[in-house]
């Protein structure tokens, strides 16, 4: 009983781990430039099928070996998924910005169909492994076999990359004005900042997010073109329950759902899906805000 | 845009013309669609789904506020029907009450939670727990047959003592029963607006701090405007049902909420009527593209960008534009 509660705690941390991270791309966009980014999970599926190709077309013919074509996959395909959600952030949504929430939300719903289309199109409607190096795959003990390398490995570095996250927007220049911006952006217009160049970096932030986690999740489950759609859902709870407009609400939030769906699927497992939405109206009742957000801001 | 057409009393519905020119093509739709390679059971989802839109319209052009969960309610009006015909009784006034109340209902309860929200952090709310009853139709197996959708209920023919109204058999007069069911529910809605509460609802879209200062309660307002969208929209779901015989856990899905929000932004949401010009353009290009390639989904996305970008304000909003220019 122990052991399988364990399992399920350990299960609802790495779920939690991919909320955190979908959940803090999508509150960083909200955040500075009001925009919910339905397309999130089709950047998320993106950035994995990159990971793949770039593993199984790219990597052999570089002279590295197949093993470790992980790494590579790992660093380089969040940067491409960026990079397309530069592309898209300059021609599309930016036209949106200051603009009735409504458009945005139908446009970046329409960008998530095609994303899903195109990826089905592209390396099919079938599953696909992310092959992870061999040393990663195994079970740390015996005892906990459920405990692999690779869990642990995505685990520390979702905590890595939240960590590199928080100290960037507190102490960089680019990260104060982002956190500036999410209060008050006309003032720090005023001051002379690029507003539109901000957002950009704003946006491919939060995009790069969403592409390491298609490259993580891609690894332990596998690609599928719907991936994204199941992370989204809780990711708008995470920013819900955590407050909106606080980062470090969403990252609480992200993990307090996480863990409460591994929980519940213990006890009462048809309900593991049901709980995080209980908890979110628990939540909205109590403390509308949410447990760490801003009176006022957005609401 | 002059003053009259910005409290949302459009030209269409002022001009008696173009009101009877509406009726009579959806009169006649059963005899005219056939030659335009259409079907009867087209015309009805045409309907069913212009009635979702209008309904959500009331909520998103009327009071403007951004709901995008819409779907739920459809299909709690979709089962609440369903459920009734197979378990409760054989009526179809019955069962399309019922399920009408159900929506309804569910809609009043959540209401009170997401009135408070505005914006982007309405529409997610609203997005969530829209998703609480698309995993309750799909997960509870027994009641709702889980993925499979509703099965195993029959609409029923009316009977008026002496004569029987075949609405089951006969798939033109089953559309005439929606179009009764439609008509009674746009005038209603109609009504709704013209009165001091439909205008109140236009003030508080317009400028909701002034609204708030003249005293008016904002949040009551939104939240019977919100109670009232939810009571349409389940009863075009209950239609849904009803036409299909058949109810699917995926119309409570939030992609259908989004569907529902393009055919009133794609008609023109500032307008009355605008969501069913919509609803026929969406349901005739989904029907007509899906059966030529199965990158439909690629098809609907773009249409999606291109009337946000090109066509915000819809059809209807463009074509009163050119006509005011």
């Amino acid at each position: 009983m122990t052991q399988l509660l364990l399992f399920n705690v350990t299960n609802g941390l790495i779920i939690g781990a991919f909320y955190v991270l979908m959940a803090l791309g999508l509150s960083l966009i909200l955040n500075l430039s009001g925009i919910i980014n339905f397309a999130h999970g089709g950047f998320l599926a993106l950035g994995g099928y990159i990971a793949y190709t770039l593993t199984t077309s790219v990597v052999p013919h570089l002279g590295i070996p197949k093993s470790e074509g992980f790494w590579v996959a790992l660093a380089v395909a969040p940067l491409l998924t960026a990079a397309l959600g530069i592309v898209i952030e300059r021609f599309l949504i930016r036209r949106l910005y200051g603009r009735d929430p409504l458009y945005s939300l139908l446009l970046t719903f329409g960008l998530a169909f095609i994303f899903q289309d195109v990826t089905r199109f592209t390396w099919g409607a079938q599953g696909l492994p992310v092959s992870v190096p061999t040393y990663l795959a195994q079970p740390l003990s015996l005892d906990f076999f459920f405990l692999t390398g690779y869990r642990v490995f995505m685990v520390g570095t979702v905590a890595v990359a939240v960590a590199l996250l928080f100290v960037l927007l507190r102490y960089t220049r680019v990260g104060i004005r982002i956190r500036a911006g999410t209060l008050d952006l006309d003032t720090v217009a005023a001051l002379g900042v690029n507003v539109r160049r901000l957002r950009t970096i704003n946006f491919a932030a939060g995009i790069y997010l969403a592409g390491l986690s298609g490259v993580l999740a891609g690894g332990q489950l596998g690609l599928d073109p719907t991936m994204g759609d199941g992370l989204l859902m809780p990711s708008f709870i995470a920013i819900i329950v955590g407050g909106v407009g606080s980062l470090t609400g969403t990252l609480l939030g992200g993990l307090l759902i996480g863990v409460a769906s591994g929980v519940t699927s213990v006890f009462f497992p048809s309900a593991s899906e049901a709980v995080i939405y209980i908890m979110m109206a628990a939540v909205l009742l109590v403390r509308p805000r949410g447990l760490l957000g801003e009176e006022g801001l957005l609401s | 845009m002059t003053a009259l057409s910005l409290v949302g009393n459009d030209r269409l519905s002022r001009r008696p013309w173009s009101l009877a020119i509406i009726w009579l093509v959806l009169l006649a739709a059963p005899y005219w669609m056939p030659f335009v390679g259409g079907y009867t059971a087209l015309g009805t989802r045409v309907l069913v789904l212009g009635l979702a839109a209008m309904s959500l319209n009331f909520l998103l052009g009327f009071t403007g506020v951004l709901s995008f969960g819409h779907a739920a309610y459809f299909g709690l009006g979709a089962y609440g029907t369903g459920l009734t015909l197979k378990l409760l009784a054989p009526s179809t006034p019955l069962s399309l009450l019922l399920g009408t109340l159900l929506g309804g209902i569910a809609g009043a309860l959540l209401g009170g939670l997401i009135v408070r929200r505005r914006g982007v952090y309405f529409a997610m709310v609203t997005i969530a727990f829209g998703q609480v009853f698309y995993y309750i139709a799909f997960r509870w197996n027994t009641l709702t047959g889980g993925d499979d959708g509703l099965r195993g209920f029959q609409r029923q023919p009316l009977h008026f003592g002496l004569f029987n109204w075949d609405i089951a058999g006969n798939a033109d007069a089953f559309y005439y029963f929606v179009l009764l069911v439609f008509a009674l529910a746009t005038g209603l809605m109609a009504l709704l607006l013209r009165s001091p509460f439909g205008r109140t609802l236009l003030a508080i879209r317009e400028n909701e701090r002034r609204a708030r200062f003249l005293g008016i309660p904002i949040e009551l307002h939104i939240w019977c405007a919100f109670v009232i969208s939810c009571f349409f929209i389940s009863l075009a779901g209950g239609l849904d049902a009803l036409l299909n015989n058949f109810a699917n856990p995926h119309e409570l899905h939030y992609s259908q909420s989004g569907d529902l929000v393009i055919m009133a932004v794609m008609g023109g949401m500032r307008t009355f009527w605008g969501p069913l010009l919509g609803a026929t353009l969406f349901v005739v290009l989904q029907d007509y593209v899906s059966s030529l390639t199965p990158n439909w989904m690629s098809f609907i996305g773009l249409l999606f960008v291109v009337v946000v970008l090109a066509f915000p304000r819809g059809l209807l909003g463009y074509l009163q534009r050119r006509r005011d220019a």
